[in-house]
């Protein structure tokens, strides 16, 4: 019993983060930027940042990640970290010769109070930036947000390269928030099939879900061009997909280069994908064509045939809020019931949010974001009110251990099991995918837990 | 094509058996490199954290507790305290205001609740500029609770993994003396610098109890609070990995008059040289004929097997690049004892003397390096035909995606490396990733047949 430490009875904790529902904010823009083309994270802070979020998306990826740091020191600390950088971008593009290096803060540079507006301003007058090269950044404290508002942050700073020269492009801009490279690759043939042409950022398909080629390649080919973000503000409209994740930039480039926007929910589950693919459609002024209805009615189908095993099954979730939301509809939408949920990323429209989604179901859900929405909470709520199932990253397998409960794993990081990066979870396809993976572990579990006179050889 | 290695870093490869051998090494890496080095706070951290009956409460923003959280697999045979994760996850406010009475309120409500040995409160870049004093509030703490509640300074920013390292030694010497050392043999040795990866130090301990030499602390490797602070009534430190806690056993034998003895316990020869170092510097003639006898049935049984695989491996070519250079020697040894060639070894943070006995022990040609790239690793490991890489998390995609075995030597482990069965199992592996099937699906190298 790993968490034998975990208290039945919920106290109230001001100070203290237990098992975290979130990380920090600078490796969800490490995550952002690898989805541009020929770009380089840099992490502007200590080499440890650099190093852990490297290691940490190694491991949920499995392929190599590139990304460099200001390597700060104990001087740099006292007198400001502007030479560090100036130095790391001129010493970047001498001998990595990234097209774009994506610059964000950590905790350090930031209290020192770094301006990177002033730096980069800097770097580029000071011709340290070669002609046809960029450098874009985020501000990402780690004592804000979370990985989350990091990603967001680094998705506004691509934004901030889209040019408005007042001629229309034709495009839907779609920025599809922080999503495994499967689901983007799946968001794009949903899109090609409806016959909307798009901009997508970040795009880390091809980047975090590479062939082996017996090369290494420090930029792969994947990853959206830096003339499709200079287009971007060209565009008929956005579609942002997750509040928290996509609307900082939709709404500036709105805001910046009048391309009007639209905030969905991420298309995870049947009902958030008919929204996304309708507004699609919407967009492109024709019908939805057959092929996606018919993985729509497939997505329908397999949950007809096996809605005895969803029926009142009562789930833990963690995970972050744009995930959680789309997810909690769909659960609800299959006769399942989100229990308790908890995402460290802070925001109170989260929660009203899952309680308007809850609402009509008979019981009051557990949900709270933020600090101490942790998962040491979510198991004190599961020991006080057990589920049947538990859905979130790897982390979640102590109290699926711990308390015997199936596991999805699902979210970010998943440090333990392959797939992720390869076979999406949104659209249908997708809510095929994850109701497969819901049902396989409630039914081999029943397989285990059954007694021999009722052991089942056809469900 | 871009230059293989920026400019500066120039003196900071050399290649063996070409003239006299210089290095430069212990240098900051440059701004911009995509350096695979990380922070004080990780050499603290990892030190540290096997401690398992001891509280590690991080206090800064949350992502430094929730990178570190359980992804060393340090195992413990008792208390599994050390595989939570608690920090005082910083927010701005905090950040403005100060974080003491946040680190006040975290370290009561968790000494209450899991009544740990001691308390390390670890300090990260934000709290070294924001400037709580750690060392008042630990105080205050220890004396509300009492036990030792032990501020570690381990600010990221202050350099390289290697100043974690000290500053986790100085953390634990406050509890080294601390403790009643009655009863303890005057043969009896520390275990410093084993994190009992893989159940690695349970290896260790097994030989020496044979040898009959009692084990005082293990440092840290299934550490517990109450040996360390007996750990002064030893009559030998043995000390393994690169100066991870090399600290610590000078400021025991500064303090306490312990002496210590550098070792390794990875390969066959090194295994031995240290078990033959323990009982020769106990100087009891029955010990060394124990121990004899140990190394002679250990190897007995180890010779056969490791010869079948030595059969399939003899004449491939191995890379490594690890953390710290002392692991090295060990590797370069048992590479060749498996009839195979390093064609490049480097390490994060060697030192000077490191790489000089590095040189000397690798075959001419062999490209030594400090502190290297992804770019300049793959660079060699092309050039010199690698047939596997042996390296840390980072490291382990980049061998894969040009086609290469590889071995993990590094905290992800799941394999004992360490003493005569760890040395199969180091062979084993090796023998699995160099002549895996997978290969023969991928373009090797410089288009060698596989």
């Amino acid at each position: 019993m790993l968490l034998r430490h975990t208290p039945k009875e919920i106290s109230e904790r001001g100070a203290l983060t237990i098992n975290p529902a979130k990380t920090c904010q600078p490796i969800g823009a490490m995550y952002a930027a690898l989805g541009i083309h020929g770009c380089l994270p840099h992490s502007h802070g200590s080499q440890g940042c650099c190093a852990y979020h490297r290691s940490t998306l190694t491991r949920h990826y499995k392929e190599p990640i590139s990304a460099s740091t200001s390597s700060f020191t104990e001087g740099s600390s006292v007198f400001g970290g502007q030479a560090n950088l100036l130095q790391a971008i001129e010493n970047i593009f001498a001998v990595y010769e990234p097209e774009v290096v994506a610059v964000h803060t950590t905790c350090l540079s930031e209290t020192i109070g770094d301006d990177l507006t002033q730096i980069v301003d800097k770097a580029d007058k000071g011709g340290k930036i070669p002609k046809g090269r960029k450098v874009i950044f985020a501000n990402t404290p780690s004592y804000v947000g979370s990985h989350v508002t990091g990603f967001s942050n680094m998705v506004k700073g691509m934004a901030m390269l889209a040019e408005h020269t007042g001629k229309r492009n034709g495009k839907v801009n779609i920025i599809p928030g922080w999503v495994e490279p499967a689901d983007m690759e799946e968001i794009k043939r949903l899109c090609a099939l409806i016959g909307v042409e798009i901009i997508m950022f970040p795009d880390t398909s091809g980047v975090l879900n590479g062939p082996l080629s017996g090369e290494f390649k420090m930029f792969p080919e994947g990853g959206t061009t830096m003339d499709d973000l200079r287009a971007a503000g060209d565009s008929m409209g956005t579609l942002a997909l997750g509040e928290w994740c996509s609307a900082d930039a939709a709404r500036f480039l709105d805001t910046n280069c009048k391309v009007p926007c639209r905030v969905l929910e991420m298309p995870f589950g049947l009902k958030a994908t008919d929204r996304f693919v309708d507004a699609l459609r919407i967009i492109a002024g024709a019908g939805v064509p057959e092929e996606i209805n018919h993985e729509r009615g497939q997505l329908v189908d397999m949950i007809s045939d096996m809605h005895q095993y969803f029926y009142h099954r009562s789930v833990a979730l963690a995970g972050d809020p744009d995930q959680l939301i789309a997810l909690t509809e769909f659960l609800v939408s299959i006769d399942m019931w989100p229990r308790h949920l908890v995402t460290g990323t802070p925001g109170r429209a989260f929660e009203e949010k899952i309680r308007e989604l809850t609402t009509g179901l008979p019981y009051e859900v557990n949900v709270k974001s933020g600090a101490a929405a942790d998962m040491f909470l979510l198991h004190q709520w599961i020991k006080n009110d057990p589920v049947d199932l538990l859905i979130g990253n790897t982390y979640l397998k102590y109290i699926a251990r711990d308390e015997d409960i199936p596991l999805v794993r699902w979210g970010f990081p998943i440090l333990d099991r392959v797939g992720h990066q390869y076979f999406p979870t949104v659209g249908y396809k997708g809510g095929l995918r994850l109701l497969e993976k819901i049902l396989n572990v409630i039914l081999d579990r029943k397989d285990r837990d059954d007694p021999e006179q009722t052991f089942e050889l056809v469900m | 094509m871009a230059q293989v290695m920026f400019d500066e870093r120039a003196d900071q490869m050399a290649v063996s058996g070409e003239g006299p051998f210089r290095i430069s090494c212990d240098k900051e890496s440059l701004a911009g490199a995509v350096s695979q080095r990380a922070c004080v706070f990780c050499g603290s951290r990892v030190v540290l954290y096997p401690i398992a009956d001891a509280l590690h409460l991080v206090h800064g923003p949350i992502g430094c507790a929730a990178y570190t959280w359980d992804i060393r697999g340090a195992l413990s045979s008792g208390p599994q305290l050390h595989r939570l994760s608690f920090s005082t996850d910083l927010r701005e406010t905090d950040v403005i205001f100060g974080g003491e009475k946040k680190l006040l309120a975290a370290l009561d409500e968790l000494i209450a609740r899991h009544h740990p040995a001691a308390a390390f409160v670890y300090s990260t870049c934000i709290v070294g500029l924001i400037g709580d004093d750690l060392a008042a509030v630990c105080r205050q703490a220890e004396a509300r609770h009492g036990i030792p509640v032990i501020p570690v300074m381990s600010e990221g920013f202050k350099g390289n993994k290697r100043a974690g390292y000290l500053a986790a030694c100085q953390a634990m010497f406050k509890l080294v003396g601390t403790g009643d050392t009655s009863g303890i043999s005057p043969q009896s040795v520390n275990l410093l610098g084993d994190f009992n990866l893989a159940g690695e130090l349970w290896i260790i301990r097994g030989y020496l109890e044979r040898m009959g030499v009692e084990v005082v602390a293990n440092v840290t490797g299934d550490g517990r609070v109450a040996d360390i602070r007996r750990a002064h009534g030893a009559g030998l430190n043995l000390v393994q990995c690169s100066g991870a806690t090399m600290e610590l056993a000078k400021m025991m034998e500064e303090a306490h008059g312990t002496p210590f003895k550098r070792v390794s316990y990875f390969g066959v020869e090194d295994m031995s040289q240290a078990l033959y170092d323990v009982a020769e510097h106990f100087g009891d003639p029955e010990m060394m004929a124990r121990t004899r006898a140990l190394v002679k049935e250990e190897l007995d049984r180890l010779y056969p097997q490791l010869m079948e695989l030595r059969r399939d491996l003899e004449g491939r070519k191995a890379a490594i690049y690890v953390g710290g250079a002392f692991k090295a020697f060990s590797l370069v040894k048992s590479f060749r004892l498996l009839g195979m060639q390093t064609v490049l070894v480097g390490s994060q943070t060697g030192t000077e003397a490191d790489y000089q006995e590095l040189a000397a022990i690798t075959d001419p040609g062999t490209i030594i390096v400090d502190d290297a790239n992804p770019l300049e690793l793959m660079h060699w490991l092309k050039e010199k035909g690698a047939d596997v890489f042996v390296g840390g998390v980072k490291e382990r995609p980049i061998a894969y995606k040009l086609g290469l075995g590889f071995c993990d030597h590094n905290h992800e482990r799941k394999i004992a490396l360490e003493g005569f069965s760890g040395m199969l199992s180091f062979a084993r592996e090796i023998h699995r990733t160099v002549l895996s099937p997978v290969w023969n699906f991928v373009p090797r190298i410089g288009g060698r047949p596989s």
